[in-house]
């Protein structure tokens, strides 16, 4: 039941302190001409209301929660104390700079550890997630090549398993899109991207690890073909959990980065985040970042150059995640962050070689930090396909892992446990994994109705991607 | 898998029905049943050029976005915006619903004819 059903007239719980500034009403015209339909409902109304959500979802404090590529790591609560301290809470953007000084300190800290992390110079914070990273990138590099007057580059090349985000970013800011497809081995294939590099293009577009789950071996020669060519080279941190403190992309030969605060630096993801994609650059493209930090001899202030690309996003970005992170960062320090990183990879390597007897792995070799499964022969054999095991997941609460991707593996799952997850969660949801392919070879008829025991039971997708109802009918 | 006669079938799993000059283009109903349930058509438009082995269309499932690839170069001379509100028709028909009519035909992929395609699909199946 929504909250506008559960509204009964003349309710409510607000407790607003005093207004303390003259009222001003709005002039007649001004007036609004339709009801506002605030839900009005006491206190314990709401407060179960919010409850009884709560306890129809499922997130990483309910269970494991192995979504690949989106690394949904355990959000430590110190980060939460941190973010909720009054000198960060109770601060208004349009302060003057110099009573804000500590914030301001906190981002100039929060920017040194993640180039260091990345081998970048300058980040920006502005982007207030991973599509909008790519976005700012991208304009980033459009801006490079323009101050050079080099006006032939229109296309950036997109490997074939790169999440969708990247193509339509490019498309974005105005570029449009080559893509190459992977080798064999699910890396690049080199010779297709030296036939496709040259004076036309702007850059290419990398995660690496890739979407399979494989640190790409030629990354060096990758970066060196499209430096070559006279183009840039942008890494997504979709999947930096991997390899954070052990490798750096700016020593791989990236120019530009986007980070996920949400995914690799434990602030909260999904379920409204908010998240926050810092973007990295090296010194060739610093001059192009929104307003950067500048150190004063006093103070520290925000400085937009003369050939910024503007501003991405109204004041700071999402401050309070970029609290969350350093404290992150902190809580782990110099020999944690690498020590996350080789647990998160230990932990797929488990699961995938304690499954992969029975589920056919898309590239059997040892994985970085999540390993991808194709259920194709499964689904040949007994009809349940990579759908019906996610969904029989969930009756064993668990939340299924990322389906149908990347593109190139048919009747893909991706598991990313992530490195906070114990050995014994890890034996259980192996366990999961393989009562539910034996399911699927004695009972393959109840995995196509799974999940039975969830709040909501086997949704119509196709209904409602067909015939979508985007907003409450008020009556 | 059904199939029909007289239409001329692309490895790409296309379908075109050549008359007087005109070719009409739709997808296989081996490829709309591998594709799923569909949910979303991107057309192109009226007048736009289509070039042989090249994306001129999308379709969507809860899957994934799939291109849909012309067997032949030409001109669109009219585009079916039915599918547009009614994706549901290619699973239904996807013999009747047709994506484009292209005129002004330069070039033209090796096309397979039923049998031929059938054959194709099957060794693809193994």
């Amino acid at each position: 039941m929504l909250v506008f059903e559960k509204s009964r007239p003349g309710r409510g719980c607000s407790m607003l302190p005093a207004c303390d500034v003259e009222i001003v009403l709005p002039k007649e015209k001004d007036k609004r001409e339709l009801a506002l339909h605030m839900p009005e409902l006491s206190e314990n109304e709401l407060s179960r209301h919010y409850t009884e959500l709560a306890k129809k979802s499922h997130g990483v404090n309910d269970g494991f929660y192995p979504l690949g590529s989106c690394t949904m790591k355990y959000n430590p609560k110190i980060n939460e104390d941190m973010a909720a301290l009054p000198g960060f809470t109770e601060v208004h953007p349009l302060q003057p700079a110099h009573t804000v000084q500590g914030c301001m300190e906190v981002m100039k800290e929060t920017e040194e550890y993640l180039c260091e992390i990345t081998g970048m110079d300058h980040m920006t914070f502005q982007p207030a997630a991973g599509a909008h990273g790519e976005f700012t990138g991208l304009l980033l590099i459009k801006a490079y090549h323009e101050s050079r007057g080099d006006k032939k580059r229109t296309k950036i090349i997109v490997p074939d398993s790169a999440h969708g985000t990247n193509p339509a970013s490019a498309v974005m800011a105005g570029y449009s899109v080559v893509s190459i497809p992977s080798g064999e081995d699910g890396c690049v294939d080199l010779e297709k991207l030296r036939a496709v590099a040259g004076d036309d293009i702007a850059g290419l577009m990398l995660t690496n690890p890739n979407t399979v789950g494989l640190f790409d071996k030629n990354i060096l020669e990758i970066t060196n073909i499209v430096h070559g060519c006279g183009g840039l080279c942008y890494y997504d941190g979709a999947n930096l959990n991997a390899v954070m403190g052990t490798v750096r992309p700016g020593d791989m030969g990236f120019d530009v980065i986007h980070l996920n605060l949400h995914k690799t630096f434990s602030t909260p993801h999904g379920g409204g985040g908010p998240g926050s994609g810092p973007v990295g650059c090296k010194e060739c493209l610093t001059e192009f970042l929104p307003s950067v930090l500048v150190e004063g001899e006093e103070t520290l202030s925000f400085v937009k150059s003369e050939h910024s690309i503007g501003e991405m996003k109204s004041f700071y970005g999402n401050f309070l995640v970029v609290v969350r992170a350093l404290t992150y960062l902190k809580t782990l320090g110099r020999e944690g962050i690498p020590k996350a990183s080789q647990n998160a990879v230990l932990n797929a390597n488990y699961m995938m070689n304690k499954l992969k007897d029975l589920y056919t792995m898309a590239y059997d070799e040892v994985c970085m930090h999540e390993f991808v499964m194709s259920l194709s022969d499964l689904k040949k054999k007994t009809g349940v396909s990579a759908m019906d095991i996610a969904k029989g997941l969930l009756d064993n609460g668990i939340h299924p892992p990322t389906m149908y991707f990347p593109l190139i593996v048919d009747e893909a799952l991706m598991v990313e446990p992530t490195e906070t997850e114990s050995r014994e969660t890890l034996d259980e949801a192996i366990q999961v994994f393989r009562n539910l392919y034996e399911m699927a070879e004695k009972e393959a008829e109840s995995l196509h109705a799974a999940p039975v025991t969830t709040p909501v039971t086997r949704l119509d997708e196709v209904g409602a991607a067909r015939h979508p109802v985007l907003r409450y009918q008020f009556s | 898998m059904e199939l029909r006669e007289g239409l001329l079938y692309s490895k790409s799993h296309e379908w075109v029905k050549e008359e007087d000059g005109v070719a009409i283009i739709g997808l296989t109903d081996f490829a709309q049943s591998e594709l799923g349930d569909l949910v979303f058509v991107n057309l192109p438009e009226e007048g736009d050029e289509v070039t042989v082995g090249e994306a001129f269309a999308d379709v969507e499932s809860v899957k994934a976005v799939s291109d849909v690839y012309s067997p032949v170069s030409g001109t669109v001379s009219e585009v079916n915006e039915e599918l547009l509100d009614a994706p549901e028709s290619i699973n239904e028909a996807p013999y009747d619903a047709w994506f484009v009519k292209v005129t002004d035909i330069t070039d033209k992929e090796e096309l397979l004819t039923a049998e031929e395609y059938q054959a194709f699909v099957e060794s693809e199946q193994e």
